[in-house]
């Protein structure tokens, strides 16, 4: 086919012109209105919608900031530390770009964890959005991979003994352990070979792949249409113009009721660079004003906030609590056989994986550390199965049964707890509450498939309710 | 959904949930001092005659001592002796080597340790400041003195001429627990031999000295205030435009 260009009238606006031109040679006016300006979002989002677009408004902050640091840091271990200093005294505005840089980060966590929250109270998740919550799943992962190897960079204590116990994990893999874990550091213990990696991670191989995931998430998303409080589908109501009845194009309604909400996240956020970076030692913990030393070893060593819940079901699995693995997986296993209609080699298959692990977490098989590092890792990759784990035939917390709410709240107060009991140091009636917490944890994923479609569910309505303004 | 609701804030600010731990000695609080001026100029001036004969502060200029008030000159003549330059960082004279064999270990780097010293117990101003004024004799110890909040401590108390030598004073009391028992408690010191100052103007020269480490911490933190409070004004004029713009496109919405 010829190429085509569309003629405009000799005396129309350059600008136009210009448009035109470049229209003809690249997508740019349909991107524009396939991903924001024309794309029709329900018009009942509320407060828990804002947190999408806050991701996005961090994810920049984190890279013009980190555009900038990386012009002073240095990553050697012989510089590293006083580099930050260098930053945070001598270099013009050093100490503004590095606060939101790390308050970025914490902000990073909050804001996603609080996006994740959305997706759990109106089963966002679900069909036809399985692949969105996988991409956004996927950057969960790189958000964590970055955080983790950024927080080595300052090379203060709590970097370098978080980064020496989070690689020594590793070591806990049966046969290739100790080798992997000499692999990831390269060196024998932490150093500047591990610097020097973890910082080409932090700032190129990490940010490559969560740019390309966050494209990925949104167009998969803009594809779709977005969930919405009620959870039902504002594209099955069409009106005469074509477009959903329910929506509204995203500009310019959700561009200035993003801007309000940039605004008031910009002045929480700005109060905690400007009056606490510190955040009482959780955005910056005090022990990393301390230069690594590979000879003294902190007291307590804990990873920063946002993953301390993860790590709590880490710490819970001690010897004693593999019994009670052991006694779930049996009952994970009966409960299969007995209550679904998987095809018998399926059952078969799982209670053969089953047997194995029964069989590993035994005393004198594969040690409790070992099993710790599958249950963290676990307790983090059971999330990308929500889509299928989640049966209930509404997707909105709105419809479903009253106690879904107090199954939610029972998970959500587990969660805390075990992100609490991680920042603090080791104690038996910690270690005996994260267990519990842990089990829950567990229970609210792998029973899913049972208590989502239990209880009388509310009649869904077929427009999504909303009052005007 | 309300208590869903509140649940989910509650999970943001779990993070501002200060651990507390105890069994340690309890610290006193350091006075405020970031914005005096003058008091900051006396502590910097002790810290260059006490501290900096051993310890470094290698992320600290000179010249960055213009931000409390001094001006080059009086930097150059107060506070320079051994040829450094008003642009040089605050380096120690004394080798590691030496260090080592001398106090058993080097003595640290104290550019961040206002900073450092935060925890639960208090701020890092706090513990330096109880630190500096809890030291007192013990002839088990190399030096012949020991510390409350930092037990054996390898510094000897530099700030003997100013403050005295004290000891520690005890008394025996009944054990709660155990009436036939008695308990040995700490309840104080007792000043042996008197120093150049009295416990006021100790206590005072000691909190301006940890005003000045607690300032040298983060030179820009009193910029830093200033100017957020403005950024915060001016970030919520914009909210507040941004909310009625938002409000005046969402009228028609029905």
């Amino acid at each position: 086919m010829a190429f085509v260009e569309k003629k405009l009238p000799a005396d129309a606006p350059v600008v136009d012109k210009a448009l035109n031109w470049v229209d003809s040679r690249f997508p740019l006016t349909k991107l524009w209105n396939d991903q924001w300006g024309k794309y029709y979002a329900p018009k009942n989002f509320n407060f828990w919608y804002i947190f999408g677009s806050l991701a996005m408004l961090v994810l920049v902050i984190q890279i013009v900031t980190g555009i900038f640091l990386v012009m002073h840091y240095k990553p050697d271990a012989n510089l590293a530390f006083a580099s930050v200093e260098y930053i945070m005294r001598d270099v013009p505005w050093g100490w503004l770009v590095r606060y939101m840089h790390s308050t970025g980060a914490s902000a990073f966590f909050i804001v996603v964890y609080l996006h994740m929250t959305r997706a759990f109270l109106y089963g966002s998740y679900r069909k036809p959005r399985e692949l969105i919550w996988l991409f956004g799943f996927a950057i969960f992962l790189c958000l964590m991979a970055e955080a983790f190897f950024g927080y080595l960079l300052p090379w203060g204590q709590m970097s370098y003994w978080g980064a020496q116990v989070i690689v020594n994990l590793f070591g806990a893999i049966p046969f290739i352990g100790p080798d992997l874990s000499l692999w990831i550091r390269g060196d024998y213990v932490v150093s500047d070979a591990t610097l020097n990696r973890f910082f080409s991670f932090h700032v190129i191989a990490i940010p490559l792949v969560l740019l390309g995931l966050v494209a990925a998430h949104l167009i998969a998303l803009h594809e779709v249409g977005s969930n919405n409080p009620d959870g039902i589908e504002i594209k099955d109501n069409i009106g005469p113009d074509g477009h959903p009845v329910d929506g509204v194009p995203s500009h310019p309604y959700y561009t200035f009721h993003d801007i309000f909400g940039v605004t008031v996240f910009l002045t929480i956020f700005s109060a905690v660079v400007f009056f606490a970076p510190e955040m009482g030692g959780y955005f910056l913990e005090y022990n990393n004003f301390i230069p690594a030393d590979s000879l003294k070893t902190p007291s307590h060593i804990a990873p920063t906030w946002y993953f301390t819940p993860f790590y709590s079901i880490l710490r819970a699995t001690t010897s004693e609590f593999l019994f009670v693995v052991q006694a779930g997986v049996v009952a994970y296993v009966a409960l299969i056989w007995l209550t679904t209609k998987l095809p018998q080699l399926l059952k078969i298959a799982i209670a053969a994986i089953a047997l194995v692990a029964i069989a590993g977490m035994m005393p004198g098989a594969l040690d409790a550390k070992f099993w710790g590092v599958v249950l963290f890792g676990g307790s983090v990759m059971i999330l990308a199965l929500l889509p299928w784990l989640d049966v209930s035939p509404v997707k909105s917390i709105r419809y479903r049964p009253d106690w879904h709410k107090y199954v939610y709240i029972v998970f959500g107060i587990a969660f805390v707890a075990l992100g609490y009991l991680g920042v603090q140091a080791p104690s038996p009636i910690g270690e005996r509450v994260s267990q519990v917490c842990a089990v829950i944890y567990f229970g609210f994923f792998m029973l899913m498939p049972w208590w989502s479609a239990m209880g009388t569910f509310k009649p869904v309505p077929k427009r999504v309710t909303f009052a005007a303004h | 959904m309300k208590l869903l609701k509140k649940l989910i804030a509650a999970l943001a600010f779990a993070p501002a949930m200060v651990l507390a731990s105890g069994g340690t000695f309890p610290l006193d609080h350091a006075p405020d001092r970031s914005t005096d001026l003058p008091a900051l100029q006396n502590g910097a001036k002790l810290f260059v005659n006490y501290c900096l004969n051993c310890h470094s502060a290698s992320a600290m200029r000179y010249n960055r001592l213009k931000d409390i008030g001094l001006t080059d000159d009086q930097i150059k003549q107060n506070l320079l002796f051994t040829g450094e330059k008003v642009g040089d960082l605050m380096k120690t004279t004394m080798s590691a080597k030496d260090a080592k064999e001398w106090f058993g270990a080097v003595p640290p780097d104290l550019s961040v340790i206002a900073r450092a010293k935060a925890s639960g117990d208090g701020t890092g101003a706090d513990w330096i400041y109880t630190y500096l004024r809890t030291y007192y004799k013990d002839d088990s110890r190399p030096t012949g003195w020991n510390n409350k909040v930092f037990p054996n401590v390898g510094m000897p108390h530099v700030l003997w001429e100013l403050q005295g030598e004290q000891e520690e004073k005890f008394v025996e009391e009944k054990d709660p627990h155990d009436a036939s028992k008695k308990v040995h408690k700490f309840v104080g010191f007792d000043l042996v031999k008197p120093g150049t100052m009295n416990k006021i103007e100790y206590d005072n020269a000691v909190g301006d000295l940890v005003a000045y480490m607690q300032w040298m911490g983060e030179p820009a933190q009193n910029t830093r205030r200033r100017l957020g409070v403005w950024v915060l004004l001016f970030l919520a004029t914009l909210a507040t435009l941004a909310w009625r713009l938002n409000a005046s496109y969402w009228k028609e919405v029905k």
